[in-house]
C-alpha cells in the first residue's frame, strides 16, 4: 500500500499537549518537515521558550535545549557562535519573544546572529491563563484587561517581523498563518527559506507564524481560526517584511 | 619559571584561556572591565569565541547555550552585574551545566560604589537565585591563587556539571602582582556525552532542560542536586590557617583582609599577642568542621571576624561552625573603606581582653 501521509521523521512520538485548535502542532510540524527536507536535522539544535511551547523539547526530533523566558536568542547565539556551520532555531511565543525577551531579540538581530526564530504570535500569554500580551489587539479581553486592551493604557500592540526588519543583521522577516492550506504551504515555505539563508551564512532569519488560541480567546477552533483572518491579520499583515535575496535582484 | 608582573583581571583572563575557556560572554562594568577588554582581544587569537553581550541577562544565558552544547563557557562581572546573572545561574544548576563565572565584587547595596567590596558573600554562598542550590566558590587572596583557581574552576565545573564561582574583591581585581604560569593538576572528566551538539545518528536527543514538571520528578531531581552538593562539600573544601598552633585570638577573614591581616598579626605577635588567621579558600562549602575543631581548641580564647562588608556576611558561617564555643567579635567597612591593620590590632586585643 502506498504511504500517503506520516508523521514527520523531525517529531518524536511523544503525545503533544496542545489544546485542541491550537496551531502549535501544525507549526511544529511544519518546521519538523523543513529541517528534514533539507537534510538538517541530525545536525540541528533547537531553543524552545517559556510559555505554551515549554515541552517543544519533548516534540522536536533533534537535541533540545530549554532557556529562561525571553532568553532563548542568547541561549542560541551563544550555541551557534560555538557551533557555526551547524542549524540552528529558537521557537519562541509572543510574551516570551515580544514582552520579556526583547533586548535579547533584537540584539540577536542587531548581530545578525546565524539561526532562525519561529515567532509564533497567539496575541495572548496562553499558558499562565490568558493575560495580555504586547501583540493582545486593541479591544480584545484578556485577563489582564478583562475590559479589552485599550491604547491609552497599554499602547498600540507590537509588529516584531516590522521592527525587526529595521536592523541590518535581519535578513529575512515574513509574517505567516497556518489557518488554511493555502496560508500553510507560504508558511511552509517562508520556514524552509528561513533555514536556507541561515544555511548560506545571510544572517538573523525571522519568521513570525499568526496562531490561534482558542482557550483563552474563549472561541470554538472554528470560530478563532476565522478571528484570525478577520482581525489579527487585519493588524498583523501576512507577507514578506523583508527579504534581502529580492532586495538584491 | 620565571615570574611575571599582571594585572589581576587580565591574568583571570589569560588563566581562563589557558584552561581551554572555549567562549566568553561579557558586559561592561567596573571593575572587571579588564577581563572582557583582554577576551576580545585574545580569544579570536586562539580560534576562540568573544562576544560582548546586549546585557548581562543575556550574558549568562549566551554563558548556558554554550555550556548546553558542550563548550568551556565563561562569564565575568561585578555586584550588580552578577545580581542580573543569578537568574542564569539557577538555570545552569538546574540544567546542570558547568560553567565559570568570575565576580570582581564592589560595594553596594544598588549601585553602591566601584571601589572594592565583600558584601556579595550571602548571594554567592546561598546559590543567589531561586530554587535550592549551592556553587562552588573560590575566593583567591591574590593573583597567583586567582590564576590557579580560575583554571581549575572549569575543571571543578565539569566534573560536577555545576557552576563554579570565582569570587575576588575589585582590589584583587585592579592591582598588580608577580605570578608564575603554573602547570595544574588536571581532572579525569567524564566526557559530556549529554550536550546538545546535533544528534549526528545518536538513536536518542539529548535536552537541555532545567524543568520538572510533575513534582515527584523535581523532588528526585532535587535530590539528585543535593547529593552533588554534599560530594562538593566532602571533596571541594578549602582553607588556609597561619600561626593559628599556639594562638589565643583568631582573625577570620578572605580575598584582601586576609592580607591585610597577615601584617596584624605579625604586629600583634611583636607585641607579644599570639594572633593567627583563619581564611575560607572556598566560601562554599566553608570549613566548617576544621573551624569548629580549631575553636574547641583551649588555648584560643576569641575570634575576630573582618570582612569588606558592613553589616558581616561572613560572620554566619563563622557562627555557626564556632557554636557558641568561643566569642566572635566583628570588624568590618563596607565598598573600598579597607580594615586597617591598627583597626585590627586593636580588635584582636580587645577580644581577648574581654575574655581575660
Amino acid at each position: 500500500m502506498a504511504i500517503v501521509y506520516q508523521k514527520s521523521a523531525g517529531l518524536t512520538d511523544k503525545q503533544l499537549h496542545y489544546c485542541p485548535g491550537c496551531h502549535h502542532g501544525i507549526i511544529h510540524k511544519l518546521v519538523a518537515e523543513s529541517l528534514v527536507e533539507l537534510g538538517l536535522l541530525d545536525d540541528a539544535i533547537g531553543v524552545c521558550p517559556v510559555g505554551c511551547s515549554v515541552f517543544a523539547y519533548n516534540y522536536f526530533n533533534c537535541d533540545m535545549q530549554e532557556a529562561a523566558h525571553g532568553r532563548a536568542p542568547a541561549v542560541a547565539t551563544g550555541i551557534k557562535r560555538t557551533h557555526p556551520n551547524q542549524p540552528i532555531f529558537t521557537y519562541q511565543g509572543d510574551g516570551d519573544l515580544a514582552s520579556i525577551g526583547t533586548a535579547e531579540i533584537v540584539h540577536a538581530a542587531m548581530r545578525g546572529e546565524k539561526f532562525t526564530t519561529i515567532f509564533v504570535n497567539n496575541a495572548i500569554y496562553g499558558m499562565t491563563g490568558g493575560q495580555m500580551a504586547p501583540t493582545t489587539l486593541i479591544g480584545q479581553k484578556a485577563t489582564t484587561c478583562p475590559l479589552g486592551r485599550t491604547k491609552e493604557q497599554a499602547g498600540m500592540p507590537i509588529r516584531m517581523a516590522e521592527m525587526l526588519a529595521t536592523l541590518d543583521g535581519c535578513v529575512y522577516a515574513e509574517r505567516v498563518c497556518v489557518a488554511d492550506m493555502a496560508n500553510l504551504n507560504k508558511a511552509k515555505k517562508a520556514i524552509k527559506k528561513a533555514f536556507q539563508l541561515q544555511m548560506e551564512n545571510k544572517g538573523f532569519t525571522f519568521v513570525e507564524v499568526l496562531s490561534t488560541c482558542p482557550t483563552n480567546w474563549g472561541m470554538t477552533p472554528l470560530k478563532a481560526v476565522e478571528w484570525l483572518k478577520e482581525n489579527m491579520a487585519a493588524y498583523y499583515p501576512l507577507g514578506v517584511v523583508k527579504d534581502i535575496e529580492t532586495e538584491a535582484k | 619559571m620565571a615570574k611575571e608582573l599582571w594585572k589581576g583581571n587580565e591574568a583571570i583572563a589569560e588563566a581562563a584561556i589557558r584552561a581551554g575557556c572555549d567562549c566568553f560572554f561579557g558586559y561592561p562594568i567596573t571593575p572587571q572591565s579588564e577581563v572582557p577588554e583582554y577576551m576580545s582581544l585574545h580569544m579570536p587569537e586562539h580560534g576562540k569565541v568573544f562576544v560582548q553581550s546586549e546585557s548581562e541577562v543575556a550574558a549568562i544565558n549566551m554563558v548556558y547555550g554554550a555550556a548546553g552544547s558542550g563548550m568551556r563557557a565563561m562569564t565575568s562581572s561585578s555586584s550588580p552585574g552578577i545580581s542580573l546573572k543569578q537568574e542564569g545561574i539557577t538555570y545552569l544548576a538546574g540544567a546542570e551545566l558547568p560553567a565559570v563565572i568570575v565576580n570582581c565584587m564592589r560595594g553596594g547595596p544598588g549601585l553602591g560604589t566601584i571601589q572594592p567590596g565583600q558584601g556579595d558573600y550571602y548571594q554567592a554562598t546561598r546559590g543567589g537565585g531561586n530554587g535550592d542550590y549551592r556553587t562552588v566558590v573560590l575566593a583567591p587572596s591574590n593573583i597567583q591563587e586567582a590564576v590557579d583557581f580560575t583554571q581549575e574552576a572549569f575543571d571543578i565545573a565539569d566534573q560536577y556539571r555545576n557552576p563554579v564561582m570565582v569570587v575576588c574583591d575589585g582590589l584583587i581585581g585592579q592591582m598588580m602582582e608577580p605570578i608564575e604560569w603554573r602547570e595544574l593538576p588536571k581532572r579525569n572528566l567524564a566526557p559530556k556525552d549529554w550536550a546538545t551538539t546535533g544528534k549526528h545518528g545518536r538513536d536518542h536527543t539529548n535536552v537541555v532542560n532545567s524543568l520538572f514538571i510533575d513534582p515527584n520528578e523535581c523532588d528526585v531531581h532535587n535530590d539528585h542536586l543535593a547529593a552533588k552538593y554534599a560530594e562538593m562539600e566532602k571533596n571541594e573544601v578549602r582553607w588556609d590557617e597561619h600561626n593559628c598552633e599556639d594562638a589565643e585570638v583568631i582573625i577570620t577573614a578572605y580575598g584582601t583582609p586576609a592580607r591585610i591581616a597577615l601584617t596584624a598579626i605579625e604586629q600583634l605577635r611583636e607585641e607579644g599577642v599570639k594572633a593567627g588567621l583563619f581564611r575560607p579558600i572556598t566560601l562554599w562549602p566553608f570549613p566548617e568542621k576544621a573551624l569548629h575543631d580549631l575553636a574547641a581548641k583551649p588555648q584560643v580564647k576569641a575570634f575576630v571576624d573582618v570582612e569588606m562588608s558592613s553589616t558581616g556576611q561572613m560572620i554566619d558561617d563563622v557562627r555557626l561552625a564556632v557554636e557558641g564555643q568561643k566569642p566572635i567579635s566583628y570588624l568590618g567597612h563596607a565598598g573600598g573603606v579597607m580594615p586597617t591593620v591598627e583597626e585590627m590590632v586593636e580588635a584582636a586585643k580587645k577580644a581577648l581582653k574581654e575574655v581575660k
